[in-house]
Order: C-alpha cells, then structure tokens, then sequence
C-alpha cells in the first residue's frame, strides 16, 4: 500500500501532537548540553505547519513535504530549523510530484533528507547530533525497501532509537553542545532525540 | 558597491556591529540582522533573506555571522537571493569592520569576503577589480609623517588611511618605535596606539609605493579631516 498526500500530512499532524507531549523532555535535554530551546522551536515550527495544513493540504505528498520544508525552515530557528528544513526540502525533491510513495521512494526520500543535513551541517557520525540517528535510520531503511512502507518506517525508528542512545557517551563536536567540550558527554543529543520520536511517529507508533 | 549583513543571534548585537563597522564606511549598506523575530534570542531566516535583498545594490552582499547555526541560516537565505551573496566565517567585530573598509574602498565580492577573514583590506584590491597586480618593486619607499590631529590613528584616521590606500599596489607598512601595523588593517593600525602629536614612518614596496606613500602624507598634512 502506497502513501498518499493525505497520509504524510496525517503523519506530521501526529509529529505536532509527539513533539508537543515531548516539548518538556527536548527542553531539558537541550538545557543540559545546549541553550534550552530545541522543544520550544520545534513544538513552534510545528504548531505552524498544523495551521498550514488546516488550510489546505497539498495534491501530492512530496508537495506536503515541501510545505513542511519552507513552514519549518521559517519557524523553527535555531539548528534545527535549517536542518529539519533541509532534510523535508531533499525528500520532497527526491518524491518529486508522484501521487504515492513506495517503500522505494520513502527510503530515497530519508536518504536525500539525511545528505541534506549533512551537506547543511557538516556534521559526520559520531559528532553527537542528530546526523547520529539519522544515518543508522537510513541504512535500515534501505534494507527494509523490499517490504512497504510500514516496514520501511518501522526499521528505520528502531535505528534511529538505537543512534540516539549511541550519542549518550559522545563529545560533541557540532552545535551549541560543542563548547562544552568533553563536559558534552553523559547527555542524550536533543537533536538525536527528536529525530527518533518523528521517526518513531511515521511508522504510527506513538514516542 | 558591496553590501554587508551581520547575523547575530542577538538583536543588540547585530546592530551594534553594524553600527561599529558603519562608522568606517558611510556608503556601504550594512544590514544588522538579529534575534528570532519575537524578542528573544536566535536567528530569522525570513529576516536574513530580508537583509541580504536590503544589502544588495546589485554587486553582492558579505554575510558575517556570530554562531554556527546563524550560518546554516544565512547560508540557506543566501540560496534563496538571486544575486551574489558569500557567507564568511570571519570574527564578527574585526572582520565586519575590515570587510565594510574594504567595500568602501570598491573593492569586489571576493576582495571584501577575503578582508572579513583576515582582518586587512586586500592588496591592490583596484575598485571593483581582481586583486593584486604586477610585481612589488624591490626599494622601499619612506616617509615620516606627524600626526598633527587630536586622536591620532584612532578608528576614523585609520579607516581612512587604509582606504586611501585601496587599490594601489603597495605593501605599506606604519612604524610607530618598535611596533609595526600593516597599513591594510584598520584593527592593527589603532592597536599601535600612535596618538596624536607622534610620529610614525610609513613605509612601502610595490609598483605604486612611492604613490601610497604620498597619500598618506597628504592624509596626515590634513588632519585626517578631523
Ligand atoms: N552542524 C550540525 N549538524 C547536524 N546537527 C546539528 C548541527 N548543529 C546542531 N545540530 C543538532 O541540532 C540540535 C540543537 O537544535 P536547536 O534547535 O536546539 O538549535 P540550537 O543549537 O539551540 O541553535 P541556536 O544556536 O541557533 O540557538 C542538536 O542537538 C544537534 O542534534
Ligand atoms: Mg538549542
């Protein structure tokens, strides 16, 4: 069964509503090794792109996904605004204007979003961000492309669980984190942590 | 004329920069760009993009920036602009500063990106033109020169100075005792701390040494315009 456009916006109505009950956690895990903030930008970026939505919704999905793209860049600020924006910005170019995607084309599209926030970022695995949840996530997912799309998603939010975990020891070597030094590690990367709630949200089970 | 945005995640100082970096350039357009848009700290990639449009007159805009997510944002608004934007990692007080001297004096896109960067006003950066040219004549060229205004070569003067110097293909040199400041600087010009009343020995190699070297003759016989 494919995804249409009506499913990824349901889909990022549900990351809205994740990242809104996860607003607190992200906050605090962002005040330990960062400024505080990363649950206040992204629970503003998507409040924002739910409004959106409730105005009109997008014929095709990587139309949504460009929506989301220019919505968040806008409002979200911080790092994660410019690398959310660009991570949807590459997907929606990868889905190009099909009506559904295939397990394929989700994979391609979480592998565009992933070169995308690298070539955004600069940041390499093992550099404590989000690069570190985002890349396990892709290598699933590319595994998984022989099954649908649930499949996919799923074996991608297990990765990218497991990623984010992974930054928990690191120091940080890319963003705010990074002027802690080593006093970076011990702390999950909110970042890392956000990328694998949205993750865990588009393969419909709740954070 | 080039035009400079300084992204800050910081409204006050982003518009203190520019403010500093105006003083030494009072034709350039230099666009402060700072805070998230509602009061509080961050950046605003809408209002970035806003600035760039502003700074442009049509030659290209040098973004400086204070953190590094300030310079994903100002590299993505700077994709979105359709004419020439460079974004610079430079030290934002110093490099705006030496990147506005430069722009004041005519000197292109790349010239003024590579003054932010290293603090000086490039060599034989000619109005609008591509960097040095011919081959810097073996003698050197001296003079001493009196400071006859009040504060000597403080921030205006030294602005000045490095701006009449723009374009020439000359590598001068300011001696104050046994301190020295390349003349291209305005940051090393007013860290000699030669004040008014002092003497300094302006000393210059290159094609147009022997012309540098008069004009800042001419620049100090005249107070600086103080
Ligand atoms: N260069 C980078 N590459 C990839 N991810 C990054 C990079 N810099 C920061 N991040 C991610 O962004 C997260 C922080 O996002 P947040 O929204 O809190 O921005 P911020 O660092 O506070 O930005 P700002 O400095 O503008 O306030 C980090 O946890 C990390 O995962
Ligand atoms: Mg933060």
């Amino acid at each position: 069964m494919g995804c249409t456009a009506a499913d990824v916006a349901d889909a990022l109505r549900a990351a809205a509503r994740v990242v809104a009950e996860h607003r607190d956690e992200l906050v605090r895990l962002d005040r330990e090794i960062g400024d505080g903030d990363h649950g206040e930008n992204l629970n503003r970026g998507f409040a924002a792109l739910v409004s959106k939505l409730d105005e009109n919704v997008p014929a095709s999905p990587g139309g949504v996904l460009r929506l989301a793209a220019t919505t968040l860049i806008s409002t979200v600020g911080g790092a994660a605004g410019p690398l959310y924006g660009t991570a949807f910005l590459r997907a929606a170019t990868s889905v190009g204007d099909a009506a559904e995607l295939d397990a394929e084309a989700v994979a391609g599209a979480l592998s565009a979003a992933l070169e995308g926030v690298v070539a955004r970022g600069k940041a390499e695995v093992g550099d404590k961000t989000m690069v570190d949840a985002l890349t396990p996530a892709v290598v699933a997912a590319r595994a998984a492309a022989s099954g649908g799309v649930r499949d996919v998603l799923t074996a991608a939010a297990e990765a990218a669980e497991m990623g984010a975990e992974s930054t928990v020891p690191l120091v940080a070597r890319k963003g705010r984190a990074s002027y802690l030094g080593e006093r970076s590690a011990g702390h999950l990367d909110p970042g890392a942590r956000s990328t694998s709630l949205l993750l865990r949200t588009f393969a419909g089970g709740a954070g | 004329m080039i035009g400079l945005v300084v992204v800050s995640h910081s409204a006050l100082l982003a518009r203190g920069v520019a403010e500093l970096a105006g003083q030494m350039a009072p034709d350039v357009r230099i666009e402060p760009s700072g805070g998230d848009g509602s009061g509080g700290l961050g950046t605003d990639f809408l209002d970035v993009g806003r600035a760039i449009g502003a700074a442009d007159s049509g030659d290209g805009v040098v973004v400086l920036f204070d953190l590094g997510s300030a310079r994903m944002v100002a590299e993505m608004a700077a994709e979105e602009h359709a004419g020439e934007v460079a974004v610079v990692d430079a030290p934002l007080v110093e490099g705006a500063v030496a990147a506005a001297v430069a722009a004041q004096g005519g000197a292109a896109l790349a010239a003024v990106a590579e003054a932010a960067t290293t603090g000086a006003a490039p060599a034989g950066a000619a109005p609008g033109g591509d960097g040095p040219s011919g081959v810097p004549a073996a003698t050197a060229v001296t003079a001493e020169v009196l400071l006859t205004n009040d504060v000597g070569l403080h921030a205006r003067p030294a602005a000045l100075l490095v701006r009449a110097l723009t374009g020439l293909d000359a590598e001068v040199v300011v001696r104050l005792g046994e301190r020295s400041a390349d003349a291209r600087s305005v940051m090393a010009l007013m860290a000699l701390g030669a004040v008014g009343g002092r003497r300094v020995a302006v000393e210059a190699t290159g094609a147009d040494a022997a012309e540098a070297v008069r004009r800042v003759e001419e620049l100090a016989a005249r107070g600086f315009d103080d």
